[in-house]
């Protein structure tokens, strides 16, 4: 922590240095807030006035383009598929993340470290650059165009990292508790479920976001896994809608709000958990 | 049973879903690459060994040489200005957020805003309005700049540059709070040590907060470089998968995608080409880690 640097009292050097810094930030909030709003103001314009008028107000609060963009172009499933993918693939990325966790970090064996190493080496590995053997390898299982390979491959994407952050908190957590649930009769499964998953609780929460975020926003994957339209999640709806409709100005900004807005109400009611959850894997 | 093996065998019981998902989607695949990699192919179907020859190609044979180092160079670019603008820019932020600068809460929630939204919706949010008739190029008409308006995504000579630039827009709130989280984690009785020595401002910046984020600017450098190496969506949704206007915005991600799928020289997927391509990026994200880990690790300052 350092101390503040106000106004009040403040030489004048220091002064000027202050009003330059705010209005530099409050410049770059603008530069940040105002392509949102203007994407959401644009959403209820026609072509001709996004065109004619980008900065002006909607002359009225027109919905029809929603209605186009969820119901005839396919966003309302779309979403839907973002929404049960995302969540299947958290489930098991935290029951599989926080059970190996524990197989890491509450137990003494030779061949811990090295598991541990292997799990960890996921985090460095770009799985993008094995794309040509994932592809080999889902076509063999034959589940391309299943999403259930584009799942898979989210669980993995997750597993390294939740392993890290979990059996960090796991080991710091004291053996006693251990001990006295053993005499109470507690098998190693209890333990796990009942003393050791309520403790590491508050980080649970840090790694649903640290990994439900890209999870939601990957696009890759489903792109060459994923061509049938039912299975299709948001991010591969849009690129698609973007090709068929690129000059359907209000349409696209549509599906755009439609892509981002959720995001952002959910970003206002928990700012705080987002923001340590996405920084949980560079802030100690 | 003895009490040994039902501890074996619960640790496998714990450990044993997750090491196989590890194995089966990080692990195999990255083998796999290696083995490819040293194969002829035609289409999916494995040929002859053929040692390095498809190294070679990508170094060395039109037209993958011409690509493979124009994709390379603009990778170059993306980390250096990145490093330079979105990491030094977040080193700011950060630092001035935590001097708790009138309306800092405000501005740390607003400057992380972008950081949640999909690469995807991002790059096509601004690929509409930095098209010749969309927001920015209006905006410029506004303020009386008009000689300032371009095709921002149609010139050879800047398309990079303003992908580069939109997804510092995205980006810039990750660094700028762990940064944030750094200096806030700095003891303060360093800071009021470097006071009562009568320090200024700057000197207590780089002397004594600088020297002890090292670890925050590592992590930050190694995800910089990963993020570099691995740039492919920007370009897909801004510029297209061939990297126009004419490859200038073309990236090692784009164009291992189509020699993996598509077409770089004779239409048909290459496996060979490409599991090579892709075995470049792992060791160059590798060595590029290593790299920095030694670089800035020997600069650490242990309290």
């Amino acid at each position: 922590m350092t101390s503040d640097l106000r106004l009040k009292n403040a030489a004048p050097a220091k002064k000027i240095l202050i009003i330059f810094v705010q209005i530099a930030f409050i410049c770059y909030s603008l530069i940040i807030f105002y392509p949102l709003f203007n994407m959401i103001i644009s959403s209820f314009k026609s072509t001709r006035e996004i065109l004619r008028f980008p900065f002006a107000l909607p002359q009225k609060l027109d919905f029809s383009s929603y209605k186009i963009v969820w119901v005839d172009k396919g966003f309302g499933r779309f979403f839907f598929n973002s929404v049960w993918m995302t969540a299947v693939s958290m489930l098991f990325v935290l029951l599989f993340g926080s059970m190996a966790a524990y197989g890491v970090s509450r137990y003494a064996y030779r061949m811990r470290t090295a598991v541990y190493m292997l799990f960890l080496s996921g985090i460095m590995l770009p799985l993008k650059a094995a794309i040509i053997p994932l592809f080999m390898l889902m076509k063999n299982l034959r589940l391309v165009d299943n999403p259930i390979s584009v799942i898979l491959i989210f669980i993995a994407m997750g597993l390294p990292s939740t392993i890290f952050i979990l059996s960090g908190f796991m080991k710091t957590i004291p053996k006693d508790l251990e001990y006295a649930a053993r005499i109470d009769g507690c098998n190693d499964w209890m333990i796990y479920r009942k003393i050791i998953m309520p403790v590491i609780a508050p980080a649970i929460s840090l790694v649903t976001i640290y990994n439900a975020v890209p999870i939601w926003n990957d696009f890759f994957f489903p792109l060459v896994f994923l061509q049938n339209p039912k299975y299709k999640p948001l991010p591969l709806g849009l690129t698609n809608f973007f090709g068929q409709y690129s000059t359907d100005w209000n349409l696209l900004f549509t599906a755009l709000t439609i892509a981002i807005l959720p995001v952002l109400i959910l970003y206002i009611f928990m700012a705080k958990y987002f923001i340590k959850g996405m920084t949980a894997g560079a802030v100690k | 049973m003895n009490k040994k093996t039902t501890e074996r065998l619960w640790i496998l019981f714990f450990i044993a879903p997750a090491l196989a998902v590890v194995c089966m989607i990080i692990l195999l695949p990255l083998f796999m690459s290696l083995f490819n990699s040293l194969f002829s192919w035609k289409q999916l179907i494995r040929q002859d060994f053929i040692g390095l020859e498809n190294f070679r190609k990508v170094f060395f044979t039109e037209p993958y040489r011409t690509r493979f180092f124009n994709a390379l160079r603009n990778n170059g670019l993306w980390f250096i200005i990145t490093m330079l603008i979105q990491n030094v820019g977040g080193l700011l932020i950060g630092y001035f957020l935590s001097r708790r600068i009138w309306a800092h809460e405000f501005y740390k929630r607003i400057i992380f805003i972008p950081v949640l939204f999909s690469i995807v919706a991002v790059g096509f949010l601004w690929s509409l309005y930095l098209r010749p008739n969309g927001l920015v190029n209006g905006f410029l008409k506004i303020v009386g700049l008009p000689n300032w308006t371009r095709a921002w995504l149609g010139d050879e000579s800047i398309a990079t540059f303003s992908i580069i630039f939109v997804n510092i827009w995205r980006w810039i709130g990750f660094p700028s709070l762990v940064f944030l989280a750094a200096i806030d984690n700095v003891p303060m009785d360093c800071l009021e040590a470097a006071w009562l020595d009568g320090a200024s401002d700057r000197q207590v910046f780089f002397s004594v907060i600088l020297p002890l984020i090292v670890p925050s600017i590592l992590i930050i450098t190694v995800l910089t470089i990963i993020g570099s190496l691995n740039v492919f969506e920007q370009i897909y949704t801004m510029a297209g998968l061939d990297g126009s206007p004419n490859f200038s915005t073309d990236t090692i991600g784009t164009l291992f995608y189509r020699t993996a799928f598509g077409s770089v020289d004779s239409g048909n997927p290459e496996i060979g080409i490409g599991s090579a391509i892709g075995v470049i990026i792992y060791l160059l994200t590798f060595l590029a880690s290593v790299f920095s880990i030694v670089a800035l690790g020997k600069k650490e300052v242990e309290l």
